[in-house]
C-alpha cells in the first residue's frame, strides 16, 4: 500500500489531530487549567484553519482505489467550513464555561470535532460505502450534542427527535443505495455513473427519491424538514448554530456531489423536476411557517429552512458557476446566521430570553447587539451592500444560465418568496427599533468571545459581497472542476 | 477610479454618514449635513457646466464622464458611470433636494441616525443617477430603498409601521421582478458566442435581445421599475408611505425615489427594448393614464394634505411614464422636464406639509383656515407650490405638461394617421382633462387651509417659518420657478439623450 495516499487526506488528519490534543488536554490536564479548554480548542482549530488555507489544497488527487477524492474545490469548501466552526467555537465560550457545562465541556468540543471530520469525508467520498461512514459519524454524536443541557426537558426532547429522524433517514437512504448497487452493481460514484447508462428505470427513479429523501433530512429540504424547529429550539443555542451553518452546508455540497457525479447523465431525465419541486416546497413552506413563529430559535430554524431552498438552487445550473454560487451563498450564509445566533446567544446567556417579543426595543438598551441582528437580518434578507445580496444575486444568475423558461419560473417563484421573507426578517427589525413598548432586556455588557464572534461575522456580512476577491478565490477552485463531465 | 468626478457622488454621501458617526451633538450633526449637501450641489453644477462646455465643444459620444472598473470579473459585472443630459438633471435635482431636506430636517429627534439613514437612501439614489452598469445600478436601487422602512418606522406618524412595511414590501416586490428581467436581460446580451455584459450602453449597441424574449423581460422590468413610478394598479403603497413619514423623508422619497421607478423605465426598459416598448407600449399606457386620472381624483376627495399631495404625485408621476410610453422626443423630453419639475415641486409642498403640520398638530383640512395671515411666509411657498403644480405658465409644471402634451398628440395623430388606431389619442385627451382636476384639488385646498376664516383660535399663536424653514422653503422655489423661465437651457441640456438608439425600433 502506499502510504503517502494519506498526504491527500491531510486535511482530514488535521482535525484528527485538533481532536486528538483537545482530548488530551481534556483528560490529563490539572482541573485548573481545564477552564482554558475553550479558548485551547479555539485557537488551536484557528492555527489549523489557517494552516489549512495555507497547505490544505493538494490539486485533484483520487487516493484508496478512488474511494477518497479531493480536488481544489473540496479542500475550499472544507475551508469554508472551518471558518464556520471557528466562529461558533468562539462563541460558545461563553456557554462552555458556564457552571451547568463545566463538566461536559471536553465533550462537547471532541463531539463537535468528530463530526466535523464526519462532515469531510462526505464531501470527499467517491464511494458510497465511505459518504455512509461520513453520514453517520456527522449524524450521530450530532444527537449527544443537542442533549449537552441535561438540566432541560427541551434538550433531551430535541436529541430523540434528532436521532430518530437520523437514523430513519440512513435507513431510507441506504435502502435507496441497495437499490443503486442492485441495478450498477457498485457503489463507487464513477461506476455508478458510467454502468447504469442513460436508460431511465422505474427501480432507478425510485432509488434516486430514497437517495434524496435521505440526504434532504439532513439538509431539511422539506417535506423531510419537521424535526427541525423542536430540534433548533431545544438544542443549545450553540449547537443550533452548528447544525443550522455547517451542517447544513456540508450537506449541501455532498448533495450536489451524489447528484452530479453519481446521478449526472439522469438530469433532465429523472431528477430535474424533483429538484424544482424540492426547492419550491422548500422555499415556500420554509417562509410562510416563519412568519408565524414566535421563539426567535424557532424563526430561525423556518428561515434556515427556506435558506437551504436558495442553496439547492445552486445545484440547478449544473455547471461550476452553479457550484461556485452555492458555495459562496454557504460562505455568507455562515455568516449572517451566526451573526444572527451571535445575538440570540449572548442575549440568552444574559437574560435567558429567546421571545421574539423579548427584543422589543433592544434598541434602546442594547444599540450594538440590536444593530449586529439588523445587519444578519438584512443580510439573510439579500439588502446590498450586505453579503447576502450579493449571494442570492449571484445564486439566481447561475441558476438561470440554465436558460429555460422553466428555470425562469422557478427563479420567480424564489423571487417572490424573498418579499415574504423580507416581511418576517423585517418583524425582528420592528421589534428592535421601531415597537413603541417598554425594552425587555436590561442593558449589559456581553462577554468578550461573544462580543469577538459578533465583530468577525459583522465584518464579514459586509466586507464578503463588497470585496470581490472572496468570490473569485472560490470560482477559481471551481474552475475546471471535472465533477460534470456526466451531465445529460 | 478616482479621478473620474461621478464617484464622487457616491463618497461624499458615504463620508458625510462616517461623519455623523463620529458627531458630538446635533450642532455638529448639522454642520455635516450642510457642508456635505452643499458640496453636492456644487459638485452638480459644477458637472452641468462640464457637461456643457463639453457638448459645445462638439462631444457627441451618448455618455460621458464613462469609465468603468472591473468588480466581478467571472460575470464581467462592473462598476461602469456615465452621464448624459437626463442623469446630470437627476443628480442636480437628487443634491438640490438632499440639501433642502437636511435643513428641513433641522430639529428632528435622534438626528445623528436619521441623518445616517437619510444619507445611505441618497448613496443610494446618486449612485444608481451614476451607473450604467444593470447590476451596480439594481445595487443602488435596493441601497435606496431599504433605509425608507427605518425612516418611515422610526421617525413617522401616525399608522407608521404599517405603512413602512407596506411600502417596502411593494418595493421590494417590484425589484423581484426587476432582478429576474435584468439577470434575463444578461443571458441575452450579447449575439451567440460574443461575451455577456451588464453594460447598458454595450447592450444597446449589440442589440441582440430577440424579439420574443423582449416580449417576456420587458413587462417585469416596466413593472418592476412602473411600482417605484407609482403606476396604477401599483401605487397603493405610496399614499400611506407618504403620508406616516417624516417631512425630510417625504420629500426625498416623492422628490427623488419616485424619478428612479421613471428614470429606471426610460434609461432600462424602453433603451434596452425597444421592440416590446413599442408593442406593448398600449398595455401601460392604459395603466398610466388610468393612474393620471384617477390619482387627481382621488386627490379632490382627501382631507389629509399630504394624502392629497400624495395622490397628486401619483398623477404627476403617472405623467412622466405615460409621455416616455408616447416613445417621441418631445413627450420624451417633457417626461424628464415632469420629473424635474414635480420631483422639486413636491419636495416643496411636502416640506411646507411638514412645517404646518409642527405648528398647527393636524394636517387635515378641515380644521385648519386663514393661516396666510398667520404665518404668510409658508402660505405663500404653498401657493407657489400649488400654482407650479396645476401649470401656471412661468412655473416648472406649465413648461412640463404643455410640452408631455403637445408630444403625445403629435405621437397620437402620427399613429391615428397611419391608421394604427387611436388608443394614444383617447388617452391624451383623457389624460389632458387631469389639468383640470389638479386645479380642483389644488384651489380647494388653498382656498380652505389659507384663506376663510381662522378654524382654531389656537392657531392665532403660530410664528411663521424659521431661518432654516426659509432657506428651505427658498432653495427649492428658485428652483421651481427657474425650470419655468428657462426651459430652453433644460430642453438643450437632455436633448442629447434621444438617440437613434432609443428609437431603432419605430425607425425614427
Amino acid at each position: 500500500m502506499d502510504y503517502s495516499q494519506f498526504l491527500a487526506m491531510r486535511q482530514e488528519i488535521g482535525v484528527l489531530l485538533v481532536f486528538l490534543l483537545v482530548f488530551l488536554y481534556d483528560t490529563f490536564m490539572p482541573k485548573k487549567a481545564l477552564n482554558a479548554t475553550a479558548g485551547f480548542t479555539a485557537i488551536l482549530f484557528s492555527i489549523f484553519t489557517v494552516a489549512s488555507f495555507v497547505w490544505g489544497n493538494v490539486g485533484t488527487v483520487d487516493a484508496f482505489a478512488g474511494m477518497y477524492s479531493t480536488s481544489p474545490v473540496c479542500s475550499m469548501i472544507k475551508n469554508i467550513l472551518n471558518v464556520g466552526v471557528v466562529i461558533v467555537l468562539i462563541q460558545s465560550v461563553r456557554w462552555t464555561n458556564g457552571d451547568m457545562m463545566v463538566v461536559r465541556r471536553g465533550e462537547f468540543y471532541e463531539l463537535l470535532l468528530v463530526t466535523l471530520f464526519g462532515m469531510y469525508l462526505m464531501i470527499s467520498a467517491r464511494h458510497f460505502l465511505l459518504f455512509v461512514i461520513g453520514l453517520e459519524s456527522a449524524s450521530l454524536p450530532l444527537a449527544a450534542m443537542v442533549a449537552m443541557d441535561k438540566n432541560r426537558y427541551e434538550s433531551h426532547e430535541a436529541a430523540i427527535k434528532y436521532i430518530l429522524t437520523a437514523v430513519f433517514s440512513s435507513a431510507i437512504f441506504m435502502m435507496g443505495l441497495s437499490f443503486v448497487y442492485g441495478l450498477a452493481g457498485s457503489l463507487y460514484f464513477e461506476d455508478i455513473a458510467l454502468q447504469l447508462g442513460s436508460q431511465v428505470d422505474t427501480l432507478l427513479v425510485v432509488a434516486l427519491a430514497f437517495v434524496i429523501a435521505g440526504v434532504g433530512f439532513k439538509l431539511s429540504l422539506v417535506p423531510f424538514h419537521l424535526w427541525t424547529a423542536d430540534v433548533y429550539q431545544g438544542a443549545p443555542t450553540s449547537v443550533t448554530s452548528y447544525l443550522s451553518v455547517i451542517s447544513k452546508g456540508a450537506a449541501a455540497f455532498a448533495f450536489l456531489v451524489i447528484l452530479v457525479q453519481a446521478f449526472g447523465q439522469f438530469y433532465s431525465a429523472a431528477w430535474e423536476w424533483m429538484l424544482y419541486a424540492l426547492i419550491i416546497l422548500t422555499i415556500t413552506v420554509g417562509n410562510l411557517f416563519a412568519i408565524r413563529q414566535k421563539n426567535m430559535k424557532r424563526f430561525l430554524a423556518f428561515s434556515s429552512i427556506s435558506q437551504a431552498g436558495y442553496i439547492m438552487l445552486g445545484v440547478v445550473g449544473c455547471n461550476e458557476m452553479g457550484l461556485a454560487a452555492m458555495m459562496y451563498y454557504i460562505l455568507v450564509y455562515i455568516f449572517s446566521n451566526l451573526a444572527a445566533f451571535g445575538v440570540i446567544g449572548a442575549i440568552e446567556n444574559q437574560t435567558g430570553k429567546v421571545d421574539m417579543t423579548d427584543y422589543n426595543g433592544l434598541s434602546k438598551t442594547n444599540p450594538w447587539l440590536a444593530c449586529a441582528m439588523m445587519l444578519a437580518m438584512f443580510s439573510l434578507a439579500g439588502i446590498p451592500p450586505f453579503a447576502g445580496f450579493f449571494s442570492k444575486f449571484f445564486i439566481f444568475t447561475s441558476a438561470i444560465n440554465q436558460g429555460s423558461i422553466a428555470i425562469y419560473v422557478l427563479v420567480l417563484i424564489a423571487l417572490i418568496n424573498t418579499i415574504a421573507s423580507l416581511y418576517y426578517y423585517l418583524l425582528v427589525v420592528k421589534a428592535m427599533y421601531i415597537s413603541p413598548e417598554e425594552p425587555q432586556i436590561a442593558t449589559f455588557r456581553s462577554a468578550l468571545s461573544e462580543r469577538l464572534g459578533l465583530w468577525i461575522c459583522v465584518g464579514g456580512v459586509i466586507a464578503l459581497g463588497i470585496v470581490s476577491f472572496f468570490y473569485d478565490a472560490i470560482l477559481e477552485a471551481t474552475a475546471n472542476s471535472p465533477m460534470f463531465a456526466f451531465i445529460g | 477610479m478616482f479621478s473620474n468626478i461621478l464617484i464622487y457622488f457616491v463618497i461624499i454621501p458615504l463620508l458625510m454618514l462616517a461623519g455623523f458617526a463620529l458627531c458630538r451633538n446635533d450642532k455638529q450633526i448639522r454642520a455635516v449635513a450642510v457642508i456635505g449637501s452643499t458640496i453636492l450641489i456644487a459638485m452638480s453644477v459644477w458637472l452641468l457646466v462640464d457637461y456643457l462646455a463639453l457638448r459645445q465643444a462638439g462631444e457627441t459620444a451618448e455618455m460621458l464622464f464613462t469609465g468603468s472598473w472591473e468588480w466581478f470579473g467571472p460575470l464581467n459585472i462592473c462598476l461602469a458611470v456615465g452621464v448624459d443630459g437626463v442623469s446630470i438633471a437627476m443628480i442636480l435635482l437628487s443634491s438640490i433636494i438632499v440639501f433642502a431636506g437636511s435643513f428641513a430636517s433641522w430639529k428632528i429627534d435622534d438626528a445623528r441616525h436619521f441623518f445616517m439613514w437619510l444619507l445611505l437612501l441618497s448613496t443610494g439614489v446618486f449612485g444608481f443617477f451614476i451607473s450604467i452598469d444593470l447590476f451596480t445600478m439594481f445595487m443602488f436601487y435596493e441601497v435606496a430603498l431599504i433605509p425608507m422602512y427605518l425612516l418611515i418606522g422610526v421617525w413617522g406618524t401616525g399608522r407608521k409601521e404599517y405603512s413602512a412595511m407596506k411600502l417596502t414590501l411593494m418595493l421590494m416586490g417590484g425589484s423581484a421582478f426587476l432582478m429576474l428581467s435584468l439577470i434575463g436581460i444578461y443571458y441575452h446580451s450579447a449575439p451567440e458566442g460574443g461575451q455577456l455584459t451588464w453594460n447598458i450602453l454595450e447592450i444597446a449597441k449589440n442589440d441582440a435581445i430577440s424579439q420574443g424574449w423582449q416580449y417576456f423581460l420587458f413587462p417585469m422590468c416596466f413593472v418592476g421599475f412602473g411600482v417605484l413610478g407609482a403606476m396604477f394598479p401599483f401605487h397603493t403603497w405610496s399614499p400611506d408611505g407618504h403620508a406616516c413619514a417624516p417631512t425630510a423623508v417625504s420629500m426625498l422619497h416623492a422628490g427623488v425615489l419616485m424619478k428612479l421607478g421613471g428614470y429606471g423605465c426610460f434609461r432600462v426598459a424602453m433603451y434596452l427594448m425597444p421592440q416590446a416598448a413599442n408593442d406593448l407600449a398600449w398595455i401601460f399606457l392604459i395603466l398610466t393614464g388610468i393612474s393620471v386620472v384617477y390619482g387627481a381624483f382621488s386627490a379632490c376627495v382627501q382631507t389629509d394634505l399630504k394624502y392629497i399631495n400624495a395622490y397628486s404625485s401619483v398623477s404627476h408621476c403617472g405623467m412622466v411614464l405615460f409621455a416616455i410610453l408616447m416613445i417621441n422626443t418631445t413627450a420624451m423630453t417633457g417626461a424628464i422636464m415632469q420629473m424635474l419639475s414635480h420631483g422639486l415641486m413636491t419636495a416643496l409642498f411636502f416640506a411646507l406639509i411638514g412645517m404646518i403640520y409642527g405648528r398647527t398638530h393636524t394636517r387635515d383640512i378641515r380644521l385648519m383656515g386663514g393661516l396666510m395671515k398667520i404665518m404668510p411666509f409658508l402660505g405663500v411657498g404653498y401657493v407657489i407650490a400649488g400654482m407650479a403644480s396645476l401649470g401656471l405658465p412661468g412655473l416648472s409644471g406649465f413648461v412640463a405638461e404643455m410640452t408631455i402634451f403637445v408630444g403625445s398628440f403629435e405621437a397620437g395623430m402620427k399613429d391615428f394617421l397611419a391608421g394604427a388606431g387611436s388608443l394614444r389619442l383617447v388617452f391624451t385627451v383623457i389624460a389632458c382633462a387631469s389639468i383640470v382636476i389638479t386645479a380642483v384639488y389644488i384651489l380647494r385646498v388653498v382656498g380652505k387651509l389659507l384663506f376663510g376664516p381662522v378654524q382654531d383660535e389656537h392657531h392665532l399663536q403660530l410664528t411663521d417659518a424659521t431661518w432654516w424653514e426659509r432657506l428651505s422653503v427658498i432653495t427649492l422655489v428658485v428652483s421651481v420657478a427657474a425650470i419655468g423661465c428657462f426651459p430652453n437651457f433644460f430642453e438643450s441640456l437632455i436633448k442629447f439623450t434621444f438617440s437613434p438608439e432609443l428609437f431603432r425600433a419605430i425607425g425614427l
